[in-house]
């Protein structure tokens, strides 16, 4: 069936492919579409379907409030900083993980996999009151402490299979060869470690410019907003909504985030195969 | 971010030969390098978690109301939080909502993306393709960006949506969707599903194509139709995928909090569509309750225990194994 499929079945499974397309793409078009209509073409019962005759006023409205400015540079430090810590203990995580058996290791893999069933919404009252306590509500600090802890199990799963993609016998010869183990590591497996870290950066990114709950409970100010936030407060006022503003606004969001993943999928399975090949 | 797990990558990495890999570098007795590199991670971990959870546990039999935030201190009530949570009405019906909703969510996802992972194999390439990228695009989309624009489409005024039922014939001018619960929940319903589809569909149809052909081709050849091909050899070959995909849409399903959210922030009634997750927040960082949300997040996560029991436990075999 999956390799010569009769005609009548080829032609509806196509028909539900390409419905499938619509229904998926089209919400993702409306945005993009919608963010250069101007204000008379959004709010006219009619909809336009295709952007013609449209402009960029609508980014250049969401450039100019400070709002937009502030929450952009708190996202850039916040999701920054989550990814530079996280990396760095994961990492070094997923290096003891995979090349070092040790009392307990089992044990902490496990804890991993079992902390990502925690629902965020079942801790982020104590989280908010330790944050209160310290001071570091409101601040990128804060917010990075509990992203990082956020992204950490992830972030040590996926490097782990990273690791243990490049054969330790190779470590091995390098040492016959005369090197010290830090150094076989830091020259072999490391380099080759490169397409992993890469593809968990992106995908550790991905998870903290997007996080939506606890920035909203860890940052109350509104000068102290990241993007996710600031776009869900720009809709609540339902008068006289911009919903051009707002479509401009998700589309700056959502676009780098879109690129990312369709790169990092493909980057995530070479990476993957490489690893496995040079085995 | 475990809110955002929705986004997981469907990319698991292989573990190839995990015994070759793994060496017994450490012979040495209590080589103490492995514990100096875990030290940053279970630091981190036991800092923002693993802290919380307990302080969590220790505030949920702790009257903490207004009067603790303005300095007085903390008052042990026992088990008083939970004895008036439990004869709540409202939690249960809160309770019943969240799980409904899960269960809606999760067996819609679960159809309509295994059966897009098995059309998919008959598809021409071009169209199969085309499918992708559409499946792709939404199932890259930030959550909050998805949330925002389907609110535009389900607009009252400007809507398409409305747009194209009264195209239709049906009277949906000026129709507010997010004004009744159940109406409400088809817009976060379709929201949801929308955008978790994709990881199921590629995840199914990875798995299938792992399917020997001839299997297939024998059954074929000995009469047996589409469908009990389908029951019979398709869905149990792939049946450890299905479980493992399935139940975490059920996890995922269950905390849902950023869609009900900002939907209930753009203009529906909270207490008529709270699930577990928004309620917890608007006890607690809304209303100053911190006791009594606790032990909601306390029954919420025993919840989830009890229901990914299963799952947790086939994983440990699993790793027990590796």
């Amino acid at each position: 069936m999956s390799s010569t499929p009769s005609r009548p079945v080829r032609w509806a499974a196509n028909t539900v492919g390409v419905v499938a397309f619509v229904l998926a793409a089209f919400p993702v078009y409306w945005m993009v579409n919608s963010s250069f209509l101007d204000r008379n073409q959004i709010r006219n019962p009619v909809p336009t379907w295709v952007p013609f005759g449209g402009d960029l006023d609508n980014f250049r409205t969401v450039f100019e409030t400070d709002q937009f400015v502030s929450a952009m540079r708190t996202s850039l430090m916040v999701t920054g900083l989550t990814l530079v810590v996280a990396l760095t203990f994961a990492f070094v995580a997923a290096v003891a993980v995979s090349r070092f058996r040790f009392r307990g290791r089992i044990s902490f893999v496990v804890t991993l996999l079992v902390i990502q069933m925690i629902p965020a919404e079942g801790l982020f009252i104590s989280q908010y009151k330790m944050l209160e306590a310290t001071d570091l509500l409101n601040t990128v600090v804060g917010l990075t402490v509990v992203y990082v802890a956020g992204v950490l199990p992830f972030t040590i799963w996926t490097l782990r299979g990273f690791v243990e993609g490049v054969p330790y016998e190779l470590e091995e010869a390098a040492m016959m060869d005369g090197c010290t183990r830090t150094q076989a590591f830091f020259r072999i497996t490391f380099p080759l470690l490169a397409p992993g870290l890469v593809a968990t950066g992106v995908f550790g990114f991905i998870q903290a410019w997007n996080e939506f709950t606890l920035a909203l409970v860890v940052m109350t100010r509104e000068d102290h907003r990241t993007l996710p936030l600031w776009l869900s407060t720009f809709t609540d006022v339902n008068r006289g909504t911009d919903w051009g503003g707002i479509m401009a606004g998700s589309t700056l969001i959502a676009v780098p985030v879109i690129v990312f993943f369709l790169v990092v999928q493909g980057r995530m399975a070479s990476g993957l195969t490489a690893g496995a090949v040079k085995g | 971010m475990s809110t955002e797990t929705e986004h997981r990558p469907g990319v698991r990495p292989a573990r190839p030969r995990e015994e070759a890999t793994v060496r017994p570098t450490a012979p040495r007795h209590r080589d103490p390098l492995p514990y100096v590199l875990l030290a940053p991670a279970v630091l981190a971990l036991a800092l923002a978690l693993g802290y919380p959870l307990v302080r969590q546990l220790v505030l949920s039999f702790q009257e903490f109301g207004l009067a603790q935030q303005f300095g007085r201190a903390p008052e042990w009530v026992g088990l008083d939080n939970y004895r008036a949570l439990l004869t709540d009405a409202y939690l249960w019906r809160v309770t019943g909502r969240t799980i409904a909703f899960c269960l809606v969510n999760a067996t819609l996802t679960m159809l309509l993306g295994v059966g897009l992972a098995l059309v998919m194999r008959s598809m021409s390439r071009g169209v199969r393709l085309l499918a992708q990228t559409g499946l792709l695009l939404a199932w890259a989309m930030p959550v909050v960006a998805s949330l925002t624009v389907w609110q535009w489409l389900f607009d009252t005024q400007y809507g398409v949506v409305n747009y194209l039922l009264t195209a239709l014939g049906a009277d949906y001018e000026g129709h507010g969707w997010l004004l009744r619960p159940l109406s409400f929940f088809f817009v976060a319903t379709v929201v949801v599903v929308w955008m978790s589809v994709p990881f199921v569909a590629f995840t199914v149809y990875a798995a299938l194509t792992q399917l020997p052909e001839e299997l297939e081709e024998a059954a074929e050849i000995d009469g047996a139709t589409a469908w009990q091909r389908l029951t019979s050899i398709i869905l149990p070959t792939v049946r450890p995928v299905l479980l493992v995909v399935a139940l975490l849409q059920v996890i995922w399903d269950l905390r849902v909090f950023t869609q009900v959210y900002i939907l209930q922030e753009a203009g529906g009634s909270a207490r008529g569509t709270n699930l577990l997750g928004t309620y917890i927040y608007r006890l607690g960082i809304g209303g100053g309750d911190f006791g009594t949300s606790a032990a909601v997040a306390v029954f919420m996560l025993a919840l989830t225990v009890v229901l990914t029991a299963p799952y947790v436990r086939a994983m440990l075999r699993q790793e027990r194994q590796a």
